[in-house]
């Protein structure tokens, strides 16, 4: 695309020209700073775009879209209300048992079947805890008259295959049928989470949302075991705390810096030791710069982020790193 | 004094060493060929789960199709001759058993399928509630399965291009690690196929 004449850019705040050429105006008369925002959002709609695209390009595969909440329907069957509906009872359920479940709806999955367009989108997505591996999806490719439900490792035990295949055939494949696709869908979440939810009965602990502090980590440690979590509080999670709200404020290098300078002072008051002080304030500066500075971001980035997922955000619901085998069933309608 | 250089200096050689190692790929090759075990064994895992349900499963239809001797016949034999071979990790390291084993369980891949396809025929057998389950259960295995295949496959793939490729080729030759098998080809076109239950034209009662 040509550049367009600088005249015309004044009139055209928000059309093409604009768009392509953002970077060259930080000149113009908005001031720096609203043009890098502008910037950025320009490139984020571009991003959404090109994923949007992407998901049906590639080598002949239909693509796995990006999650970005728990439902996400390619079809345009549920409107805005159904779908906020649905997430919903989904959030609600994550938040009372921590188990994921995804919903995609989508055209079709050929020329793969259902099953093998079903690990990729379970292995891309990730749905379910790490370690407990508590996830499912519920994958409905409409033109296909194709459904399953993948399960993740660690409900195989509750949602069996046999007890997938029951939900799928008895309760979900009728609705469909008759081309009612939000009362199949919703009696479909239901008989999963009521499956599911005996099985997780038991370990129920509605785990602390991890805030958005670094602190969050530490702090579902203390509710483990009380007397330990709270030494591991007092020793790693508290400083480590501390030091992240000091690279937070600073920057991770600097924060750092000053982490580790003050270590090294106070290592120096007590014990009056130049050399040590100065061993704990590098030990102390490496730490935080690669461990809590880092890890901090990366845990505010993927973290659960139970808030807004009204779709298409970049920070909206991911999956917590939850393994699937291919258990679960398909069927159709 | 001279000691206390000396045993520097030794320690800065196994540093050394130890660096060159790892730089060589051997670190690499460890962590490759036991993801290549563990792939194995989860293959392993599966098809001993679906064996485990073979003998259920032919009770079952024996209760409502006894006269389709052949078919069931072939499903037993066919099971028989899955837990004739011993499942040891070792095996991927020996093509020939490799392949033998591969040849048994696409067999009973085979007759199950056909078992599955002729209890189509029979909807007092469908409509039974035990066989449904276990039906349900063979057709999430043999998905399992091939999930597992194919996981095997990407690990086994990874294992042989780090002991193929330079330097690594070198350590693993120190070593003597060889490329392991991969699943064929042809079998796996014909075992990507099969598992699934045709619903379709042969499935409709003649009647």
């Amino acid at each position: 695309m040509s550049r367009p004449e600088r005249l015309e850019l004044e009139g055209d705040v928000y059309g093409g020209g604009f768009f392509f050429s953002a970077p060259l105006r930080l000149c113009g008369e908005y001031s720096a700073d609203l043009n890098v925002l502008l910037y950025f959002l320009r490139l984020c709609a571009c991003i959404t775009l090109l994923a949007a695209v992407s998901a049906w390009a590639g080598d002949g595969l239909v693509a796995v879209p990006s999650l970005s909440a728990r439902v996400t329907d390619l079809t345009g069957t549920l409107d805005a209300g159904q779908r906020a509906a649905l997430e919903d009872r989904l959030a609600a359920f994550e938040k009372e048992k921590g188990s994921q479940i995804a919903l995609l709806m989508l055209p079709s999955t050929k020329p793969e079947t259902i099953e093998q367009y079903g690990i990729r989108v379970a292995e891309a997505w990730k749905v379910g805890r790490k370690g407990k591996d508590d996830g499912v999806i519920l994958l409905v490719a409409k033109d296909d008259h194709k459904l399953r439900i993948e399960v993740g490792y660690g409900l195989e035990g509750g949602l069996t295959d046999a007890a997938s295949k029951l939900i799928i055939a008895e309760i979900m494949a009728p609705r469909f049928k008759a081309g009612d696709w939000v009362g199949g869908l919703s009696a479909g979440v239901e008989a999963i989470q009521k499956v599911i939810g005996v099985e997780l009965a038991p370990a129920a602990v509605p785990k602390k949302t991890p805030g958005s502090s670094g602190g969050g980590f530490f702090s579902s440690l203390l509710s483990s075991d009380d007397i330990a979590g709270l030494l591991v509080f007092l020793v790693i999670g508290l400083p480590a705390f501390i030091a992240h709200l000091i690279t937070g404020l600073l920057g991770r290098l600097p924060g750092s810096a000053v982490c580790g300078a003050l270590a090294g002072g106070a290592i120096y008051l007590l014990f009056s030791y130049l050399g040590g002080a100065i061993l704990v304030g590098l030990v102390v500066f490496c730490l935080v710069f690669f461990l809590v500075a880092n890890g901090a971001g990366r845990g505010m980035l993927s973290g659960w982020s139970g808030g807004s997922s009204g779709g298409g955000g970049f920070s909206g619901w991911s999956g917590g790193g939850g393994g699937f085998g291919g258990g679960g069933a398909s069927g159709d309608w | 004094m001279r000691i206390a250089m000396l045993s520097a200096r030794l320690w800065a050689v196994l540093v050394v060493a130890a660096g060159l190692l790892s730089g060589c790929g051997y670190n690499q090759i460890q962590v490759n060929d036991e993801a290549v075990n563990a792939a194995w064994s989860e293959v392993l895992n599966q098809y001993k789960r679906r064996a485990d349900l073979v003998p259920n499963l032919v009770a079952v239809v024996q209760g409502y199709a006894a006269h389709e001797k052949a078919v069931l016949t072939d499903v037993t034999r066919a099971r028989a001759g899955v837990a004739g071979i011993q499942a040891t990790p070792e095996l991927v390291n020996d093509a020939e058993a490799f392949a033998k084993f591969q040849k048994a369980q696409a067999q009973l891949s085979g007759a199950l399928s056909r078992l599955l396809v002729v209890s189509e025929r029979y909807p007092d057998l469908k409509a039974n509630a035990n066989f449904r389950d276990l039906q349900a259960q063979v057709e999430g295995t043999e998905n399992r399965i091939t999930v597992a295949r194919q996981r095997y496959i990407k690990a086994v793939q990874e294992f042989n291009v780090g002991v193929r490729t330079f330097p690594n080729n070198l350590t693993a030759m120190a070593f003597s690690y060889k490329p392991k098998v991969n699943f064929a080809v042809e079998d796996e076109k014909a075992m990507a196929t099969p598992p699934t239950i045709n619903f379709g034209a042969p499935a409709k009662p003649v009647n």
